[in-house]
């Protein structure tokens, strides 16, 4: 019983921190690109604006989809749950 | 932990559940419907104009010039689906100054019918443009081979427009509930700020990444460029 709480508090401290280091480098990236394309050409700066916001919405679901599941994995975990039915039903 | 606006019930009669979701999404949908019919009620072409026909014609003429920026020329076909859905989340994200109101896209079921009415609306803008065996035949390009990833493809990005709004909101309706219990002066005003500004961008992304799947879906083929005729002498 321990050996689950254990589990899914590391498990989900370990899935945010861990899911949040590729969509940040990522995101750094693309705003970098995104800026010397602006400096080359300022007249497209409302496409490479779009682009660029589109693009930043498709990275920031990947650290989104982390924070989910560890939230999933502390408030609403069906095996606690279940452990915990069971407890009570004793 | 107060995840979702559905754990608040006000009333209860067997299987349904009037929970604070669904009554703030029909508040929306009054204050939206509403709002705009008394103001359209007397529309005037000349130079002078209510202030609220001008905001209205602002907000319309903005989103139409983004729906034919990202490709779709003939806006106005798509301006009321694609308009509804922007309007519908960026009021969803502004009421939260409203103390005791809960955005309705912080719960899974709002987002998620979202989705699934871009899931339905992309086919059958797709359909209505191109006819139904040109548009299943797109979905054989470029190579046979790339059916079921077009396929997945297409699903997975509905789950992705679900959750990506879903996460936004509801974070950022539980990161403030967390700073209260911790700093309870300025930081939880900031993060509302932050969750304002995130909303409005949210919004932009849902309209515009949806935008983007009707064009992908509607765009006609490009004609095979010709050979160069030679001219005869």
């Amino acid at each position: 019983m321990t050996i689950i709480a254990v589990a899914s508090i590391v498990i989900a401290g370990i899935t945010i921190s861990l899911g949040s280091i590729g969509p940040a480098l990522a995101e750094g990236r693309a705003v970098a690109t995104a800026l010397t394309s602006l400096a080359q050409q300022p007249d497209a700066s409302s496409t490479i604006t779009r682009t660029l916001f589109v693009g930043l919405a498709m990275i920031e679901s990947i650290a989104i989809y982390c924070f989910v599941v560890s939230m999933i994995l502390i408030f609403a975990n069906p095996f606690w749950n279940h452990v915990i039915a069971q407890t009570a039903g004793k | 932990m107060h995840l979702t606006p559905d754990e608040t019930i006000f009333w209860q009669y067997g299987f349904f559940k009037l929970n604070a979701t669904i009554a703030f999404t029909w508040a929306l949908m009054f204050v939206l419907a509403g709002g705009s019919r008394i103001v359209t009620r007397r529309l005037s072409t000349g130079l002078d104009r209510s202030r609220w026909q001008n905001l209205l014609e602002i907000v319309v003429t903005a989103i139409e010039k983004q729906i034919q920026e990202v490709g779709l020329s003939e806006s106005r076909k798509y301006l009321g689906f694609l308009g509804t859905l922007f309007l519908f989340v960026a009021t969803a994200a502004l009421c939260t100054v409203i103390p005791g109101y809960q955005p309705p896209t912080s719960s899974l079921s709002t987002t998620a019918a979202l989705a699934l009415c871009v899931f339905v609306a992309v086919p059958a803008f797709g359909i209505a443009e191109k006819g139904m065996r040109n548009y299943l035949k797109s979905y054989t390009k470029p190579t046979v081979v790339m059916l079921p990833f077009n396929i997945i493809s297409e699903l997975s990005r509905t789950l992705a427009l679900a959750v990506r709004l879903f996460g936004n909101m509801m974070s950022g309706a539980m990161i403030v509930g967390i700073l209260l219990t911790i700093t309870p002066f300025l930081f939880p005003i900031v993060m509302t700020v932050l969750g304002l500004l995130t909303g409005m961008v949210q919004a932009y992304i849902f309209g515009i990444l949806a935008a983007v799947y009707i064009a992908a879906a509607t765009r006609a083929a490009k004609p095979k460029p010709q050979p160069a005729q030679t001219v005869a002498a």
